[in-house]
């Protein structure tokens, strides 16, 4: 089972509940806005406890509040796609990119940095500060950050927002490598529903 | 210009800021951090106590410095039978006053830095393998840096000013703990004094000017122009 994830979280004025077993490598999440998922890609991830639950990936047990399990953030080695990329703004472009590469123990990189780079097309930017890129730009430093940290699984916030076709048809085609030779558990997050539609084998609806 | 004796008051003076916001910067960073980023029970009155040198009277914060760290309290006592240090009548003891006195601004300062910096951005380091102590090493105190600058450059300007706590505890003894402000109050006492006093003032208020000036400037330089100490 890639995705075992169960849990309940009561922020007090909403409530976000989810119960979701995927066999599929690339599974999509969906559903309005405020729904909670960005919610449940935190506690995926490890920023946010949820009030109970169990969460485990491809095996793992990552939460499981009935047993006191919570890893750190930093053991749960999620490779985390942000909505809003949260590039570090006092680091150049290269530096962002090395930032999860170097922690990353060198057996488990799976991609290498001028793959990323070229993929991604970033190669002009390394020596730029992410406040003078695009949004499109930020994202795909993001992309390549989070991948760079040879991470056992993925968190994608709606990764293809803001990139412009080509691009986003790019980065579909990237996921989807990954999906087909690597087989790295991915969870996505996205409004498109063609995009869902051909990337995901599983889609859960949250509301 | 200045005569001997008046220059040796600003070495003096310098000398007893500098080793005051030395010696604070790491307590009020500390301070700052809980404050800014911690949520406990006692929180609130963390955050008084640490505002008290702020409000209380400066002769009540030097009255209780002596209670405390004068020759018979519990942390003066200890510190001359272990160390053989006297921090009372000592320009130690005026360094550890301006200390307390500057501590508030300077929390102050460093605080809004660190509430500043983006808890999300910790969040992504940490997602990225980074632990907690490297998360914080590598993101929020670089980028809570121009508060760090600009409390310790706010403390230094606060202690060349410090006189009340100071006189209180330490004293007024030439050559020792009598630094600028202390000097022009002893200035004020005596008859045909007032070019002195004059020539002290203006130089007091130089260096708070430039410590202010520096500040903005340190600020401005690593977070650009939107940033303020002023």
């Amino acid at each position: 089972m890639f995705f075992e994830i169960s849990l309940r979280h009561d922020f007090g004025s909403r409530q976000v509940a989810l119960d979701l077993e995927s066999n599929a490598v690339l599974t999509a999440l969906v559903g309005a806005s405020g729904a909670g998922k960005t919610t449940v890609l935190n506690a995926i991830a490890g920023l946010l406890r949820p009030d109970h639950g169990r969460i485990a990936v491809a095996g793992e047990v990552l939460f499981d509040s009935a047993h006191g399990i919570d890893l750190k953030p930093e053991k749960r080695r999620a490779g985390y796609v942000f909505q809003d990329a949260r590039l570090f703004p006092h680091m150049k472009v290269a530096a962002n990119l090395a930032y999860g590469e170097k922690l990353a123990p060198a057996s488990e990189r799976w991609i290498a940095r001028d793959r990323v780079v070229d993929l991604l097309g970033i190669a002009d930017l390394l020596g730029r500060y992410p406040a003078n890129l695009s949004g499109g730009e930020t994202r795909r430093v993001a992309i390549g950050r989070a991948l760079l940290a040879a991470p056992r699984f993925l968190l994608l916030d709606e990764p293809m927002a803001s990139l412009d076709a080509p691009r986003a048809e790019r980065m579909r085609k990237l996921i989807e490598d990954i999906r087909d030779e690597l087989g790295l558990p991915m969870l996505l997050v996205s409004h498109d529903a063609a995009e869902v539609d051909r990337l995901a084998g599983r889609v859960v609806s949250l509301d | 210009m200045l005569t001997e004796a008046e220059w040796a008051v600003v070495g003096l003076s310098l000398k007893v800021s500098l080793v005051a916001v030395l010696l604070t910067v790491p307590v009020a960073y500390g301070l700052a951090w809980v404050l800014a980023r911690r949520r406990f029970p006692g929180l609130v009155v963390l955050d008084a106590l640490v505002h008290l040198p702020l409000v209380v009277p400066p002769v009540v914060t030097g009255w209780l410095l002596l209670i405390a760290f004068g020759r018979n309290g519990p942390i003066g006592s200890w510190l001359e039978s272990a160390f053989g240090i006297t921090l009372v009548f000592s320009w130690t003891g005026a360094a550890l006053a301006a200390a307390v006195m500057a501590l508030p601004l300077m929390v102050r300062a460093m605080r809004l830095s660190i509430e500043a910096v983006d808890r999300r951005l910790v969040g992504a380091a940490r997602s990225l393998g980074a632990s907690r102590w490297r998360a914080f090493a590598t993101i929020t105190l670089p980028l809570s840096l121009p508060g760090i600058a600009a409390g310790a450059m706010l403390g230094f300007a606060r202690s060349l000013g410090e006189f009340g706590a100071t006189i209180t505890f330490a004293s007024n003894i030439a050559g020792e703990t009598r630094t600028l402000p202390l000097a022009i109050y002893s200035g004020l006492q005596l008859p045909g004094a007032e070019s002195q006093v004059a020539r002290l003032a203006v130089i007091s208020i130089i260096l708070s000017l430039l410590a202010l000036l520096l500040s903005e400037m340190l600020v401005r330089r690593s977070a650009g122009r939107q940033a303020h100490v002023l």
